[in-house]
């Protein structure tokens, strides 16, 4: 287990891992919140959210409001739901425009059914799967989610979570308890091949199926990146070989000969024989 | 917290099984001045539970003449959209408490943001 020192849910419980300083750094970090705005950007282009018409939105995990940030540029309202004070205190801070209020995932949410057009939360999700206290279940505490939000939003409404999973038990574990509380959909992965551009997506539908969008980069072929070489499928031999003849034909013979000339090396004489081809044997 | 939010919270305590509405106990409030929007006014209006807003804006004295009964044809209305959109995005709770109608049990809200954590036995 190598890595595990390196996932901050192993290390202790949200709302003791992201204290004073660890806030700090989501408000200070400019790499930090780059990345967490491009984050958010996808996770709403995802949402699927109809165009030109401000949405009520929930942000689960929602921090120093990174995310939430996104979502009124875009003239969205939210609400913002996290355990963490000390983040919430860096989102005040910050003057976000949404709601806040401490909650805990793993408790459900407190909302009437049918008050969000949509939900998204970034890096939150794989908390859950821990439990950090005795009575703590994550199967339960992931369906006592599940459950909760699938009422809290409205029909037809998405859900998009961005994780990063340690493992597929885990991720199983994730998927199997959203279907359980009712909901359709499932994992978009952005870059497969790519070690450290891969992002998951877990896109939730409540209420109605859809087709669960693609993920970026994962078809080769019609989207081009500019800066890229593509990749064609065919080899090329010897057509950029520039200034060198065809192998083994008889200008190439010629050309060796003559190297090994150059280097003083015992070279049969050139003649109308040279580099000829055999006459059949038979 | 805004009463928008209010009129969306519902307690969770186990055993509780509507929880709705809260009530306010609040001893700060304050108006903070948001742009109006019109067309998120009008979208949010079926999906708020009138009666507990009107109580609400009652409970900290900013109710100002909003009708108990909501208004027909309110999407061209824009007096009253304006007046809804004061009491739903401008008023704010900062310090003070909501309290569960069926268990009693009370979060507390400091700064704006209200607690909603719930101790093990209640879960």
């Amino acid at each position: 287990m190598t890595s595990s020192c390196r996932r901050p849910e192993h290390s202790a419980p949200p709302e003791v891992y992201y204290n004073e300083a660890e806030a700090k750094k989501y408000s200070q970090n400019s790499r930090m919140i780059e990345i967490q705005t491009q984050m958010s950007e996808r996770a709403v282009e995802l949402l699927n959210l109809p165009e030109g018409q401000p949405c009520f939105l929930l942000d689960v995990g929602c921090g120093s409001g990174l995310s939430g940030d996104y979502l009124s540029e875009e003239g969205h309202y939210w609400v913002g739901v996290d355990i963490s004070t000390a983040m919430l205190d860096v989102a005040l801070d910050r003057e976000v425009e949404g709601d806040l209020l401490v909650g805990d995932m793993g408790e459900g949410m407190p909302f009437r059914a049918g008050t969000f057009d949509g939900c998204v939360s970034i890096s939150a999700l794989q908390w859950l799967c821990n439990a950090d206290k005795r009575s703590h279940s994550p199967p339960k505490r992931l369906y006592t989610f599940f459950s909760t939000l699938y009422s809290s939003l409205s029909r037809g409404a998405r859900a998009v979570f961005q994780l990063y999973p340690e493992n597929s038990e885990q991720l199983e574990l994730i998927t199997t308890q959203a279907m359980r509380a009712g909901f359709g959909g499932g994992m978009v992965v952005d870059y497969p091949n790519s070690s450290k551009a891969k992002k998951f997506f877990l896109c939730l539908f409540a209420g109605v199926t859809g087709a669960l969008p693609k993920g970026l980069g994962a078809e080769t072929s019609d989207r081009a990146v500019s800066n890229q070489v593509q990749y064609s499928g065919q080899r090329c031999r010897f057509k950029n070989m520039k200034g060198k003849s065809v192998k083994k034909g008889r200008d190439w013979v010629f050309e060796k000969k003559e190297r090994r000339r150059r280097q003083g090396r015992e070279v049969r004489a050139d003649t109308k024989y040279t580099a000829r081809q055999r006459k059949p044997h038979f | 917290m805004k009463l928008l939010t209010h009129n969306m919270l519902t307690s969770h305590v186990k055993g509780v099984t509507k929880g709705y509405p809260l009530l306010i106990k609040a001893t700060e409030v304050k108006v903070n001045e948001v742009d109006f929007n019109a067309q998120f006014v009008s979208r949010m209006i079926p999906k708020l539970e009138w009666s507990a807003l009107v109580q609400a804006a009652e409970e900290l004295g900013h109710r100002q003449d909003l009708p108990a009964e909501l208004v027909p044809e309110y999407e061209n209305n824009e007096e009253f959209l304006k007046k809804v959109h004061r009491v739903l995005l401008e008023v704010e709770v900062i310090e003070g408490s909501l309290q569960c109608p069926e268990s009693g049990r009370e979060f507390p809200i400091s700064r704006g943001i209200p607690n909603m954590l719930l101790s093990e036995d209640e879960v």
